[in-house]
This record gives structure tokens, C-alpha cells and sequence, in this order.
């Protein structure tokens, strides 16, 4: 009953959505302010009933309920509670409609939270966020209904183990609200291109959703590499495999959005090329829900894809943003331009981050598709791996972190380059004695790993230039500097911490592809393996049954200096349900390092294969991502956004009006 | 500094980015590529020795050999040629007879292929593309809708 109630809650959601289509944008070209006014009742109908779908499908997968084909596919009554919720959106079906759920809430929270937006731009934003919508659900509904029923069965097929992780229960939905944020900026172009208005309070409107979205995408980027580091047992963080492109792209390109409506907000220029990026951010999330779901590309990340389901969303892909990019064609030219400005200046550096930016997202994205369209037109098969990456993407971004410190430094319209070299000496001498003592006396001769790290200081310290420079440390006395610090805004503070972040990202990044070491050894009880510091003792295995799995794992103690640091058990588990082995390794963390042992095959002679990793600072890779994020919030909290926004009074004053 | 030089330097700045990113993609499509084959493909290819290869293939059932140490030995079929594989390194979890499995590496003189890299997907149903189409045409697979029905 409930799941049936889950289905027809869907099908009301879908033609709420489609009166939403139509009634809003039907009213703002009219100028009728009732029709306009629709859009906040049936955005919060759709976000209901979608919810109630959701909770639906959700209940189905918690009480077990194996007469719905979905969650007999992907569920198994042994499954600890938290993975059967997880469940949910482990499959295709149930990530589809998790999918729609985040836009939903997106598009209610314009209404909600939009309240100082002009009616008209509300109304077409919320037409547009319809669109989408009805879109998706009709996609849900007609190829991949979740609440399909079958004869009942007693057991499902259980979850992919590798699903069966807290990571599975994070990850997606992150990943989504971040994905699907950017559908609000992409609604927010769309509306503007279609009044053919803008101005730099739409900047400011947009900027907050375009955060919020950056925010989520980086934590479930963040989320997803660190998931995968831990629980493929391949030691590695980013793969550039297809999927974690899929996600990087519009990272990249809503990084630009981000800098270039900072542009368009405080100079009122920039904009066609932010209205450019917001369509092209989303279009780059679609075309990754694509990528994900169809199997196109081949990953090793891909779960549940579908070819034909991939058609339908080729479909999609090309009517979003092929309609948005023949709308931004024919309306860009009426947008009021404004003028060059000066390279050596605050919005010249934002200028020069968006074009490597969205330079180093265009190699991606070639890397990316570029086997799809050779063997299009050659029909041989080839795979564009990590060297191509690392080749166009790493040159590209060293330009890029190497003026970070400068931007927020330099003043709007005319900077001082001279003067602002100046204040970053600083940075600049830790990042030379750093580089100097790393490949001067540690690594002997070995000069770019050493040259990485120095660029990784210059950042971290470089970030706080601007924190420094506005205290004004050492030329007032200490007091006044922190009482000016604490009276800074919070964008200030943001901008240092998410650059800072970087710069830490980076140090881990650094560190790991240059010093860490891998040892293959297979060892037998007391059999003992030393890496680095430390040595790595086996100390018998140990069989146990889980809820839905038997695990064979071994006992290890790490010693360093002769002395007991650390126990792990790294094992392998097997799942009768799906006969899928999965192995768990054992991570030791000490201080930002980490030792981590994977499992191989046990030997008919009593011994195990171990693959032993030497990771220094690599736990900063996601600790820098941390940083970006909390960062982001920072940002959200600022005053200026929330008091700030221009027109809030007209705008409520202009719908008392309306309504009276 | 002038409208003029000012655009100069844009223009200038805009077109360095540009062709170094064209510049290090076509570099980088020349040598961080590497092809795709079945083991058929392989075997009628005439590929220089050295040259990086993916190989893509069915493990035959029957053919996992594992030697000293961490060495395995097996053949990868599309039922059609077959080609064997040498592998030094801890094979994945998902990896074993009858799967579809993705390797990389290079042919030695012997015509055995020496991996350094053996893929097999999350999803236990998962097959490379082509190659599902291939087995769907001998009957031997019906796809992962059937197989997880």
C-alpha cells in the first residue's frame, strides 16, 4: 500500500510540474502576478509529494518489502538497518529519484528562501526548475519506475558489498546536492537570458546557490575519493577514470562561476561569460549524470549503468543544453557587456583564474570523451589514462596556484603589482627555504618533488596575506591588529581559508606521488615486513561471520622503534548472496601519515599476500578539501549576503502590492 | 597603461593559455593513450614491442595458475583466440574465472602479455561493452539485465 502510495505521489508530483511549466513563465511574459504566484504553492506540492515517494521507496527497503523488484535486486533482510536505508540509492532507480528529490528541494527553496528575488525573475526560474522536473520524473516514471511490484520473494539479492559502506550512505547525496545545485544557477541564466536583463544583483542572488552547491559538490568529490581510497584496496585517491571526471568538470567550471560572479557582483562586468558558465557548470553535471549512468565510458566506478536508460538522458542532455546554449546565442548579444579592465587588478587576476580554469576543464573534458569520439570515427578502442592528465591538467593548474596569493591582494580596477609582491615576501622566502632545505638536504638533487612542497607553503602561508596585511601586524600594536582581524568580513576569511586549503590539498597530493612506497610481500604467521620506519608483524588469521558476510582477516602489529604503535586487521569478506569477495584494508594513521595494508590471495602454504603502503601527509589531500569547505560556509555566514542583497525592501514592498 | 596595450595583453595572455593547453593535449594524446584490444585484436595487431596495450578478455575457466610468491599466470579468451597473461602484483577482489576483466600492459617477444594492471569492476555483472556485444552474438552471455534477473 505505501509503495503504491509512493508511486501515485510521483505521478502528482509530475503534473504539478507540469503546471509549473507552463503557468509562471506563461504569467511573467503576461505580467499577470497571480500566475506568477503559483510557482510557491506547486514548488512545495512537488517537493511534498516527491518526498513522499521518497520516504515511500525508503520504507519499502526498510521493512524489506521483496515484492518491489527494486529493493529485492538490492536488498537483503541480514543487512545492518543503516545499509538497508542506504539502500535506497544504491541502485539506479532509487539514485534517479534521490535526484529529483535534491532538485525538488532545490527548486522549493527558491520559493521559500527567494522571497527579495524580482517576481519576474522568480517566476521564469521556477518555470525553468519545472521544466526539469517534470523532465526527470517523466524519465523516473516511463524507464525506471523504483515501485515496480513482482511476486513476492523470501530473500533479496543483497546489496553490492562494496555499497555496503557508511561511505554509500554520504557520498551520493552529497554529490547530488551538489550536482543538482547548480541546476538553480543554470535556471537563474536561463531566466535572465529570457527577460534578456541583467545586472549585478543577479550576481549577488546567484552567488549564495552557486556556494552552497561548490560546497556539497566538494565534499562529495572529497567524500567519494576518500570512500574509494579506503575501500577498493588500491592505495589510490583519483584515478582519473571517466565517473571521477564526471564530477571533476563541473567542480572546475563552478570553481570559475564562482570567481566570475565575484566579478560581475563588485564591477558589473562578466557578464555573458558568467551567464556562459552557469549553463555550461550544470550542462557538465548532466552530461556526468550521462557519463554515470549509461556506461558509455568504460569506469571502474560505474554501478548499476544501463545503456538504454542512457539514451533517454542523451536525450535530455541535448534538449537542456542545446536549447540553453541556442537561447544564449540568440539572446547574449542583448545583455549589456561592460568593458575591459585592467590585467593587473582584482578582477584581471578573477579573469585569469577563470581562464585557466575553465582552459584546464576544456583538456579534461577532451581526455574524457576523446575515446568515445575516436572510436566514433575509427572504431578502434583506446583509453586515455592518468598521463594525459597529469600532462595537460598539471601544467595547466601551476600558473593558476602560483597567483592565488596575488588575487585577493590586489585592489579593484588598478592593482599594485610591485606593492603587492612586496607583502607576499614573506610567503615567498618560507616557500624558497622550504624548497632549498627539502632538495637541498633531504632528497639530494631531487628537485621537482621539492619545488611542489615550496609551492604548496607559498600557498598556505601566501593565502594569509590579506588577513596580515589588513591587521596590520607589527605597525599597530597587537590589540588593534586582532580587534581589526575580528571586525574583518567573513568573505575575507573565507577566501584565505579555502585558498589555504588548496595549498594543503596540494602539500598531500605532493607528498604522496613523490614519497610514498609500496612493498608486495607475502608473509606467514610471525613473518615480518619492514617499511620506512616502521615494521609490520603477522600475527595469525582469525575467521568470523558478519550479518550477511564471512570474513577470513589477519592480526597485524605495526611496531616502530621496536615498540607496539598500532593493531589492524585487514581481511577479505565474502557475501554468499551475491558470491562477491571484498576485501577491507587495514589503515594506520599516525599524525597526517598513513600505513596502509591491503590483503592479497592466501597461499596454499599458510602465507598471505600483503601490499604494504608508506603514505606521508596523504590524509591532507582531504583535509585540504575540509578546509575549502568549511571555507564555503564561512562564506554563506557573511553578513553581506543575508543584509546586503540590493532591493530586498522594494522587492517585498513590490509583492504586498501584488497581492493587495 | 592604454586601451590598446591593455587588450594587447589580454589577447596575448588568452592565446599563451590556450596553446599551451593545445600544445601539452596533442603532446599528451601521443604517448598517454593506449589501445584497447580484445584478444584477437591483439593477436592480428602488429603492435611494436613496448607499446603500452589494454587487453580486455573473458579469464578462461580452468587456466589461473598461481606461482611463487605473489606471480599468477592466466589466459584471457573472447572465445575466439586466446591470449596468456603474466601478472606480479595482488589480483582484485572481483577478479576470477569467467570474468570479464580488463588488463594492462605489454606483449612481450613470447606473445605473452605481461600485465601490470589488472581491472575487474565493482559490479559482478559488468562486462566492457564491445565485448558483451561479441559474447551476445555467440550465445555465450545475455547481458547484465538477463544475468541479474
Amino acid at each position: 500500500m505505501i509503495v503504491e502510495l509512493g508511486h501515485v505521489a510521483l505521478i502528482l508530483a509530475l503534473s504539478l510540474a507540469l503546471i509549473q511549466s507552463i503557468l509562471p513563465v506563461w504569467g511573467a511574459a503576461t505580467n499577470q502576478s497571480r500566475l506568477m504566484a503559483t510557482s510557491d504553492v506547486s514548488s512545495v506540492g512537488i517537493l511534498f509529494f516527491i518526498s513522499v515517494s521518497f520516504l515511500a521507496l525508503m520504507w519499502a527497503y526498510a521493512t524489506s518489502d521483496f515484492s518491489v523488484v527494486n529493493v529485492w535486486q538490492n536488498s537483503h533482510s541480514d543487512m545492518p538497518f543503516i545499509f538497508k536505508l542506504s539502500g535506497t540509492w544504491g541502485n539506479h532507480e532509487g539514485s534517479m529519484l534521490l535526484w529529483v528529490f535534491i532538485l525538488a528541494l532545490f527548486a522549493a527553496a527558491v520559493s521559500l528562501f527567494g522571497g527579495n528575488l524580482p517576481d519576474k525573475l522568480r517566476a521564469n526560474v521556477q518555470g525553468v526548475q519545472a521544466w526539469m522536473l517534470a523532465t526527470f520524473l517523466l524519465f523516473i516514471l516511463l524507464t525506471s519506475n523504483p515501485f515496480k511490484r513482482q511476486a513476492a520473494a523470501v530473500e533479496g539479492q543483497d546489496l553490492n558489498p562494496i555499497l555496503q559502506d557508511i561511505g554509500l550512505a554520504i557520498h551520493p547525496p552529497m554529490l547530488y546536492l551538489g550536482y543538482v545545485g547548480f541546476s538553480i544557477t543554470f535556471a537563474f541564466a536561463i531566466a535572465a537570458l529570457m527577460e534578456g536583463r541583467i545586472d549585478s544583483a543577479w550576481a549577488r542572488w546567484v552567488r549564495p546557490w552557486a556556494m552552497g552547491a561548490w560546497v556539497f559538490l566538494t565534499a562529495g568529490i572529497s567524500m567519494g575519493s576518500y570512500w574509494a581510497y579506503y575501500e577498493l584496496g588500491w592505495g589510490g585517491w583519483w584515478f582519473w577514470d571517466p565517473v571521477e571526471n564526471a564530477s571533476f568538470l563541473p567542480w572546475l567550471s563552478g570553481t570559475a562561476l564562482l570567481h566570475s560572479a565575484l566579478v560581475m557582483e563588485k564591477r558589473d562586468a562578466l557578464k555573458i561569460w558568467t551567464v556562459l558558465l552557469a549553463i555550461l557548470t550544470f550542462s557538465l553535471s548532466l552530461l556526468g549524470t550521462f557519463l554515470v549512468r549509461s556506461g558509455v565510458l568504460t569506469s571502474v566506478h560505474t554501478f548499476a549503468s544501463d545503456p538504454t536508460r542512457g539514451l533517454f538522458i542523451l536525450a535530455i542532455l541535448s534538449a537542456f543544453v542545446g536549447g540553453a546554449f541556442v537561447l544564449f546565442a540568440l539572446r547574449s548579444s542583448s545583455l549589456q557587456q561592460g568593458g575591459l579592465f585592467s590585467p593587473i587588478s582584482r578582477e584581471g587576476a578573477l579573469v585569469f583564474n577563470n581562464l585557466l580554469l575553465s582552459t584546464a576543464a576544456a583538456t579534461v573534458l577532451l581526455g574524457t570523451l576523446y575515446p568515445v569520439v575516436y572510436e566514433a570515427i575509427t572504431e578502434d578502442k583506446i583509453s586515455v589514462g592518468a598521463p594525459f592528465f597529469n600532462l595537460t591538467f598539471g601544467p595547466l593548474m601551476i600558473p593558476l596556484l602560483i597567483a592565488i596569493p596575488f588575487g585577493p591582494l590586489l585592489a579593484w580596477k588598478r592593482g599594485d603589482l610591485l606593492g603587492v609582491s612586496q607583502r607576499l615576501l614573506f610567503a615567498l622566502g618560507c616557500a624558497v627555504v622550504t624548497t632549498v632545505v627539502v632538495g637541498g638536504f633531504v632528497q639530494k638533487g631531487q628537485w621537482l618533488a621539492p619545488l611542489g612542497i615550496g609551492l604548496a607553503v607559498w600557498l598556505m602561508v601566501g593565502s594569509f596575506a590579506e588577513l596580515a596585511q589588513r591587521a596590520a601586524f607589527r605597525k599597530v600594536p597587537v590589540a588593534t591588529s586582532l580587534a581589526r582581524l575580528k571586525g574583518l568580513p567573513r568573505s575575507v576569511w573565507s577566501t584565505a581559508f579555502a585558498h589555504f586549503g588548496v595549498g594543503v590539498t596540494l602539500l598531500g597530493v605532493v607528498m604522496v606521488t613523490a614519497y610514498e612506497t609500496e612493498t608486495i610481500v607475502v608473509l606467514k604467521p610471525k613473518g615480518e615486513v619492514v617499511t620506512g620506519e616502521y615494521t609490520v608483524r603477522h600475527d595469525g588469521y582469525i575467521n568470523r561471520t558478519g550479518p550477511n558476510y564471512t570474513e577470513q582477516s589477519v592480526r597485524l602489529s605495526v611496531f616502530r622503534d621496536g615498540k607496539l604503535v598500532s593493531v589492524g586487521e585487514p581481511s577479505k569478506r565474502f557475501y554468499p548472496a551475491r558470491q562477491m569477495p571484498t576485501s577491507e584494508a587495514a589503515i594506520h594513521t599516525f599524525g597526517f601519515s598513513q600505513l596502509y595494508v591491503a590483503l592479497g590471495d592466501i597461499q596454499n602454504d599458510g602465507g598471505v599476500a600483503l601490499r604494504v603502503w608508506w603514505k606521508p601527509l596523504v590524509t591532507l589531500i582531504w583535509l585540504g578539501t575540509i578546509i575549502m569547505v568549511l571555507a564555503g560556509f564561512l562564506s554563506l555566514s557573511d553578513r553581506r549576503l543575508r543584509v546586503g542583497v540590493p532591493k530586498r525592501a522594494k522587492g517585498k514592498k513590490g509583492k504586498a502590492v501584488h497581492a493587495g | 597603461m592604454n586601451r590598446r596595450t591593455n587588450r594587447l595583453v589580454w589577447i596575448a595572455a588568452i592565446g599563451c593559455v590556450l596553446s599551451l593547453a593545445v600544445g601539452l593535449s596533442l603532446f599528451a594524446l601521443q604517448s598517454g593513450i593506449s589501445f584497447a584490444m580484445s584478444p584477437s585484436e591483439l593477436t592480428a595487431a602488429k603492435i611494436e614491442p613496448g607499446q603500452r596495450v589494454r587487453l580486455f578478455g573473458l579469464v578462461t575457466e580452468g587456466s589461473v595458475v598461481r606461482g611463487e610468491g605473489l606471480n599468477v599466470r592466466f589466459d584471457l579468451t573472447d572465445n575466439d583466440k586466446t591470449v596468456r597473461v603474466n601478472f606480479g602484483k595482488i589480483l582484485p577482489d572481483l577478479f576470477r574465472e569467467n570474468q570479464g576483466i580488463i588488463t594492462e600492459g605489454i606483449l612481450n617477444a613470447d606473445g605473452v602479455f605481461i600485465a601490470d594492471t589488472v581491472l575487474a569492476k565493482h559490479d559482478e555483472n559488468y562486462m566492457p561493452a564491445d565485448m558483451a556485444e561479441k559474447l551476445k552474438d555467440k550465445g555465450l552471455w545475455q547481458g547484465a539485465e538477463a544475468a541479474s534477473k
